[in-house]
């Protein structure tokens, strides 16, 4: 039991209204989910509309914000195919393997809770609580393995599809989706030597009002996490999976019905669930200034939720500005730059920590670090070039 | 798999020492059974992307039992070095090659009575070599072993040992990559 002692409300004697209070969590988080999820397919299709002169959905509610409910209507009552080339049971694991993840991965964000004085601690029914789903002293690693589980589902989608397209997707999804995991990994482990922490609970409550990781760490951490989060979830420019001028609709081309739909919401849930992490490992999570002490529990909340809906925003325009990335592009780009850059910022992260340790001479250390990074970089570079030419040189002669 | 087998009824005996242990033991008999099986089916199943997705659902019960056993961190370790890269690996050189689907042909191989007598002497070895080194020691499942604590013996006590082995992963990494390379070069 001592696993999960870290909430206060489970450190004392497990009862059945500790379980209400906890099962009263798991509903919460779960509904707050599927809305945001219909929120977000719904305003991404309103702001790229905007940003292409169009008007896009109007017709279902006030300003079509009931577009996906009715979209996922629909879904739901068309005819669930299954190809006859299918590997039926793989196939309809496929959807719930990507979906499930998704799921996982937001138990572990801090939605609110005052960080300044109260250490995140709310009042839920009389019961003292964090507001987050569960706190796990592994916290991070737990959003990594998700990460790495996710690829599952889409591979799996590929292969029990029984057909061509389907399957070139997966195994771009694939490799993609292992290519970016090492440099997603090296930038959180940045934020580990910052907060000195798995647990997101702990993480946060490292950062305060405006002292943020994404400041700590040098931004280039961040920069990095965008970058390879964006792969990772196949969102453009690197929606090479289901680039449907190449692959007609990539992984899920042969689905349909409520099982293409699992595949869309857990598409969109997994954007909401990474911008949350970026939200809480880099700005601060519900940190944030408190100016009216009466309703003091809701502006943690309103900050999350503002620097959520501001992430959320970068990625929609990401998508409606930047076209689409070739696929020698987009593993030149995971790398031979992001994950020897995300490894040497690491190094010098963790040099400073030692030279903060030791008192040793800043102005060195940084010349030293500038130094080690310039020559590095230029035999990398070297290295990237010398094969180059030698391929080129392969492929004259043979 | 013979030391899981054999050890289930002994941990079931001792379940008097409170109600933790008995939940504990009841969650290892399950995890334990549906190991088994996966594990069975892995090798006795035709369809070779089955086999992996089976070895999926065992090494995901390694990964339950560590944490059972409040060795989270191990745990996770496993979900993403075994689950998360090595069968994804896995399934994707099978995809790569031979992706065909449902049971087309037989996995079957005619080695498979030295196999089995492989896996025989493996469980052997291994059985042991674990009751040799810990014999009846109780691993403390009151207090987890921390994330930290394991940092700590591995880069003080086990620093050497630990260099060794990522020496050993950087050569045949290195290694793979120049047996990949060679056809295409001559």
């Amino acid at each position: 039991m001592s696993v999960f002692a870290v909430d206060p409300l489970l450190a004392g004697e497990v009862g059945l209204e500790v379980l209400a209070v906890v099962l009263f969590k798991v509903l919460v988080v779960f509904v707050l989910l599927i809305v945001s999820v219909m929120l977000m397919i719904w305003a991404e299709r309103k702001i790229i509309s905007d940003m292409q002169n169009r008007i896009g959905p109007t017709r279902a509610g006030p300003w079509g914000i009931l577009q996906t409910l009715a979209d996922g209507l629909k879904l739901i009552f068309k005819e669930d195919l299954i190809p006859d080339n299918a590997n039926r049971t793989v196939f309809k694991l496929a959807p719930l393997l990507t979906l499930v993840p998704a799921f996982l991965t937001f138990s572990i964000i801090p939605l609110g809770g005052d960080f300044t004085d109260k250490d995140g601690v709310i009042s839920l029914f009389g019961n003292d609580t964090y507001l987050q789903l569960a706190d796990p002293p592994i916290g991070l690693l737990l959003f990594l393995a998700m990460s790495s589980v996710a690829v599952y589902g889409i591979m799996l989608a590929g292969w029990s599809s029984g057909s061509k397209y389907p399957l070139l997707g997966s195994v771009r999804a694939t490799s993609q989706m292992i290519s970016y995991e090492a440099a997603l990994g090296l930038t959180v482990a940045a934020v580990f030597l910052q907060s000195g922490s798995f647990s997101t609970h702990t993480i946060v409550s490292e950062q305060s009002v405006w002292q943020w990781n994404m400041w700590f760490t040098g931004f280039v951490p961040m920069a990095i996490f965008m970058i390879a989060a964006t792969a990772e979830l196949n969102r453009p420019p690197f929606d090479l999976v289901e680039a449907e001028q190449e692959l007609v609709g990539g992984f899920h081309t042969e689905y349909s019905s409520i099982r293409f739909a699992l595949f869309y919401l857990a598409e969109f849930m997994n954007t909401i669930t990474i911008s949350a992490i970026v939200v809480t490992i880099f700005l601060g999570g519900p940190n944030g200034p408190i100016f009216i002490d009466a309703v003091a529990w809701l502006w943690p909340i309103l900050w999350f939720t503002v620097k959520l809906f501001a992430l959320l925003f970068t990625f929609i325009w990401m998508r409606a500005t930047l076209p689409r990335f070739r696929y020698d592009q987009l593993m030149d780009l995971g790398w031979k730059v992001l994950t020897p850059v995300a490894l040497g910022w690491l190094l010098f992260l963790g040099a400073r920590d030692v030279a903060n340790d030791r008192g040793w001479n800043p102005v060195l250390v940084v010349g030293v670090a500038v130094t080690a990074f310039a020559v590095f970089g230029a035999l990398l570079l070297r290295a990237v070039r010398m094969g180059k030419q030698v391929r080129e040189l392969e492929e004259m002669r043979g | 798999m013979n030391l899981l087998a054999l050890s289930l009824p002994a941990v079931l005996a001792q379940s008097d020492s409170g109600d933790l242990l008995v939940a504990q033991n009841i969650a290892f008999g399950i995890i334990a059974a549906t190991m088994l099986f996966s594990a069975w089916r892995v090798v006795s199943t035709n369809n070779i992307v089955h086999a992996a997705l089976y070895l999926v659902i065992a090494l995901a019960g390694v990964a339950a039992i560590f944490i059972l056993l409040g060795a989270e961190f191990v745990g996770v370790t496993q979900i993403l070095v075994y689950i998360g890269a090595v069968v994804v690996l896995f399934l994707f050189g099978i995809m790569l090659t031979r992706a065909r689907l449902g049971d087309v042909e037989s996995v079957d191989h005619e080695n498979r009575l030295i196999a089995a007598l492989t896996a025989v002497l493996l469980a052997v070895v291994m059985s042991y070599a674990l009751i040799d080194s810990f014999g009846d020691t109780r691993i403390d499942i009151e207090t987890p072993s921390t994330t930290q604590a394991v940092s700590d013996s591995i880069f003080s006590d086990y620093i050497i040992p630990f260099e060794a082995v990522s020496l050993l992963l950087l050569a045949a990494l290195i290694g793979a990559i120049v047996v990949a390379r060679r056809e295409d070069g001559s």
